[in-house]
């Protein structure tokens, strides 16, 4: 019954062919694999496979460049934003952006991330905040939450001790070289597609050379969270969201928040 | 009001069965599998293919994008 529906002319949805099918190895309900779908999707409707060039971070992304199949160059850990300076200064034509993690832009590479905000590169940044270290095994992160427990804050993040977790895209959004900023998720279909939009302005203003276009996403890491993937999608939305408020902060240059 | 019949095909063997398509579902559609994948996984599959709307919101959250959509109209 069901079977004869199934033909091309039907088709509502596949994947792109920007996403090569290569499994991807992030745990089962990772936000990455949603993340990268949104921006291959985008990149794909805008007809910009050969004129896109990727940075990939280090982190539990570090394979994405196996994943989009479009050019990507590596770069070492937190230093994204500043080969994607050489990159797009090189070839100002390419579209460039980086996609990193909490660990790679918000630690190791926050000197990286703030001067090439505040020269205004013409390039897209994507920020995936799970406020956690994934990849190493679920540590504490400059963005775990106020109490959160991790492999090394076992009774939970002591802000006298270690500080606040970081608002990097408030921060950010207040360098003049940063045209626009925003925070999104990806746990509900309809978040996906404000995504979406917001990666499009974001890549069209790059494009058109207006400054740096930021774009945070919050994800989940369910295996450092120690939760299934749907417990932590709703975990996310309870905590993570509260704190990390999505929405615009900064439109076309001006603060809206 | 036109009525639309959806249906969905899962990349079985690429599916991690993580189950977020099966919590979004709106009509409740999807469920996962009782069989397991070459990894050891539990699938999404179709548990109710009468209610699928062909809505798509599946494939656009699904983390490993192994959700195709097809949407026809019901006579």
């Amino acid at each position: 019954m069901s079977q004869n529906i199934c033909t091309p002319e039907n088709l509502v949805y596949k994947k792109t062919s920007l996403l090569t099918d290569k499994i991807m190895h992030y745990c089962p309900g990772c936000g990455h694999g949603t993340i990268h779908r949104a921006l291959m999707e985008v990149v794909d409707e805008m007809g910009l496979q050969d004129k896109t060039v990727g940075i990939a971070p280090v982190g539990c992304s570090v394979l994405a460049y196996d994943y989009m199949n479009i050019d990507m160059q590596e770069a070492a850990h937190g230093r994204a934003p500043a080969v994607a300076t050489a990159i797009k200064r090189l070839m100002p034509d390419k579209l460039v952006f980086t996609y990193q993690g909490d660990g790679d832009l918000a630690a190791i590479g926050t000197a990286e991330t703030i001067h090439c905000c505040n020269r205004g590169e013409n390039i897209l940044m994507v920020f995936v905040n799970n406020a956690i270290y994934g990849m190493t095994g679920g540590q504490m992160a400059p963005t775990t939450l106020e109490g959160m427990k991790t492999a090394t804050s076992p009774y939970g993040r002591d802000v006298n001790k270690v500080g606040w977790p970081l608002r990097i895209t408030e921060m950010v959004a207040q360098l003049n070289g940063v045209w626009s900023a925003s925070r999104h998720t990806v746990h509900t279909p309809a978040a996906v597609m404000k995504l979406k939009k917001a990666l499009k302005k974001g890549i069209e203003d790059s494009m058109a050379g207006k400054g740096t276009c930021f774009v945070e996403v919050c994800s989940s890491c369910n295996s450092g969270w120690k939760m299934t993937p749907v417990e932590a999608n709703k975990w996310m939305e309870e905590h993570v969201l509260e704190y990390f408020v999505p929405g615009d902060i900064k439109v076309d240059g001006k603060l809206v928040r | 009001m036109a009525k639309f019949k959806g249906a969905i095909v899962v990349d079985k063997e690429k599916c991690k069965g993580c189950g977020i398509c099966m919590s979004i579902c709106p009509t409740k559609t999807i469920g996962m599998s009782k069989e397991v994948n070459g990894k050891g996984y539990n699938f999404a599959i179709m548990v109710n293919e009468e209610s699928c709307t062909g809505c798509a919101s599946c494939g656009r959250i699904c983390p490993d994008g192994v959700i195709t959509v097809y949407r026809a109209k019901e006579d």
